[in-house]
């Protein structure tokens, strides 16, 4: 099992949405949070005064899926946010120890899908 | 089931509603009749009416002889001035005058009945309290009607881009402020026959504290240009929704002065100048369907099909931030509506109180009749869908809260939201033009209903200075109207299009596709509306 992270940019995530279905991937958690890579923030300014790079709105993704979904889950991923540009995002993927689904207690893979 | 029966309540609702009005009408076609020949053939009558409207009558040839003379109007006389005449007074047989009862003629027109002056009588303007101060009240109503359309507008947008929205609107409000003052106001009601008035008050030349009759008898005429000027500034701010979240802001200010100086003054002019020629045809618009709801209306359209559907509106719908801020924003619309509505009889009288109840009666006729489209056709009574309605009731009743009864604008309201909703839910999507917050759907097409409405439900028991409707024995009056709104929407369409081209060649109209999509607020203003965390 696998716990992918992703971060990608707010207005990515209808396509990387649309792609992760396409790929039969339907349980996501989305967060929305501040970060800062490469892409510079744009500065703002408040009655004159100015407030420097700052962090940028982001959204992040996760998904825990069995190992045979790991690679089409980061290809539906890349497909849907890649534009090309700076601040495109990163995607984590990391070894998920167990899964348990809470109304029946299963555990493991079947507990994922 | 739950559908069918509230379909079944809404048919009785609106069948209850036109039974009424029609029961209405007969027993209006034969009182109204009666009014009229009274008015005309009582002279006493007629004198005090003057009086009202500010021009005492010297020497008072119309009196019945030996009369006392009741000083309507005048500061000195409080009495007389709400309608408590001292009857003691007034000799036996001598008719009693009705200061104020809706039988009065509308002063907004200005056009008192000179025929019937005594001659040798002077006529001098005269300014009236009570008409003044309503007046100035209705200005700054009118003026907050602006924020809260920015509010109405700004929840209905996504949140990168809601102080893009208020933005647009103050910005609105100081720029056309300035360019009433300076030729606005000059362009649309100097008196003149042409294209528009010309400049000859220009920067407030000659626009001074002594009423100018032809607009408004008992009232500065300073105090006119500054309620007119609210409408100005109003109008133009309503097109934002259309192009909301993807215009530039510096091709934004000058389309706008363009648009207000080419396009809201002549046809302002047309209809409400001195000299206008919809005017003269007899187009009736009282609060200015025409001039401001049609106007703004099909710009809108032509800015939202020229400038192409939003990045992110193609496969999905742009959701609002935050309802209650629309809410509150349609909050302060009704209010200030009041302004709009009941300021535009231009005194403190019977009119403006038959202004201001139909005013409220469409807004709650066609809230309420939204209310129930979305619970018959969309399973959930909406909120969103509400305020819409309750928007598109005040839209439809502006042009015709000066002529008709509180009953039409019962059936008025209700169909506006019929004819809205058809507009915003079918009509968009049918032809995919991205009307962000579909301020054609509800101002043009309820401007249109309202100013056709007009020549359908105006009578003359409600305003003499106004007309019959179809539904009152005058077809003419509804062809006059759809004349009216023909000219309108072609004149604005074609001028409004005219300068989104100019504008397009000096500066881009439209963001950069990475500037719409970090949204107006960052890019256009660098600023935030909200703060994620500290």
């Amino acid at each position: 099992m696998k716990l992918i992270i992703a971060i990608i940019k707010p207005d990515r995530l209808e396509a990387v949405k649309q792609e992760l279905y396409k790929a039969d991937v339907n349980l996501i958690t989305v967060n929305e949070v501040l970060g800062h890579g490469r892409q510079m923030g744009i500065t703002e300014v408040y009655r004159g005064v100015k407030e420097m790079g700052n962090l940028l709105r982001k959204v992040r993704l996760e998904i825990a899926v069995n190992e045979d979904f790991a690679e089409p889950t980061i290809q539906a991923i890349i497909k849907g946010a890649q534009t090309g540009e700076t601040g495109d995002g990163k995607i984590f993927v990391l070894d998920l120890a167990e899964c348990i689904r809470i109304r029946t207690e299963e555990r493991g893979g079947v507990a994922i899908g | 089931m739950k559908k069918f029966l509230t379909c079944l309540i809404l048919i009785g609702f609106v069948m209850a509603a036109a039974g009424v009005v029609y029961a209405q009408q007969a027993k209006e076609a034969t009182s109204s009749s009666a009014q009229v020949s009274q008015a005309s053939s009582a002279g006493g009558a007629l004198a005090a009416r003057e009086g009202k409207a500010g021009y005492p009558l010297a020497g008072g040839a119309s009196l019945p002889e030996g009369a006392t003379r009741v000083p309507v109007g005048s500061d000195s006389a409080p009495a007389a001035r709400e309608g408590k005449a001292p009857t003691a007074s007034l000799p036996e047989g001598a008719t009693r005058v009705p200061v104020g009862s809706d039988s009065a003629p509308a002063a907004r027109e200005g056009k008192a009945p000179t025929a019937s002056l005594p001659e040798g009588a002077t006529r001098v303007p005269v300014i009236d309290t009570g008409d003044t101060a309503w007046v100035l009240v209705a200005t700054a109503l009118v003026l907050l009607m602006t924020p809260g359309l920015a509010f109405f507008y700004g929840g209905m947008v996504g949140r990168k881009n809601v102080l893009g929205i208020l933005m647009q609107c103050f910005t609105i409000l100081c720029i056309v402020s300035i360019q009433w003052v300076l030729f606005g106001y000059s362009l649309s009601f100097a008196p003149g026959k042409g294209f528009w008035g010309g400049l000859s008050w220009a920067g407030l030349t000659g626009v001074g504290f002594t009423p100018y009759q032809d607009y408004a008898a008992t009232i500065p005429h300073q105090l006119f240009m500054a309620f007119q000027m609210m409408f100005a500034v109003i109008t133009p701010a309503l097109i934002i929704g259309a192009f909301a979240e993807r215009m530039k802001f510096s091709a934004f200010i000058i389309f706008m002065v363009l648009w207000a100086t080419f396009v809201y003054d002549p046809v302002c002019h047309w209809v409400w100048g001195v000299g206008g020629w919809l005017k003269d045809l007899g187009a009736l618009d009282f609060a200015g369907g025409t001039v401001v709801h049609i106007n703004a209306g099909i710009a809108a359209l032509m800015t939202a099909i020229f400038m192409g559907k939003r990045k992110g509106a193609t496969n999905k719908a742009i959701l609002p931030h935050n309802l209650p801020f629309t809410i509150l924003g349609t909050a302060l619309l009704w209010f200030g509506w009041f302004g709009f509505n009941a300021g535009s009889s231009l005194g403190a009288n019977g009119l403006a109180v038959n202004a201001f109840v139909v005013t409220n009666t469409a807004a709650a006729a066609a809230g309420l009749t939204w209310t129930l489209i979305d619970w018959i056709f969309n399973d959930k009574p909406t909120m969103l869908g509400t305020a819409t309605g309750a928007v598109a009731g005040l839209v439809a009743i502006t042009p015709a809260a000066g002529f008709v009864s509180a009953l039409s604008a019962i059936i008025i309201g209700m169909l506006v939201s019929i004819f809205c909703y058809m507009a915003v839910a079918l009509l968009k999507p049918k032809f995919g033009y991205d009307d962000a917050l579909d301020v054609f759907g509800v101002h043009c097409v309820g401007g249109i209903w309202g100013a056709l409405a007009t020549g359908l439900f105006a009578s003359r028991a409600v305003n003499p200075a106004g007309g019959d409707g179809l539904f009152f024995g005058n077809p003419k009056q509804f062809f006059i109207q759809a004349v009216a709104v023909g000219v309108t929407v072609a004149y604005s369409f074609l001028a409004s299009y005219i300068i989104y081209r100019v504008v397009n060649l000096v500066v881009k109209v439209r963001v950069q596709e990475k500037d719409e999509i970090m949204g107006l607020d960052l890019t256009q203003h660098h600023e935030n509306a909200y703060t994620i965390m500290e």
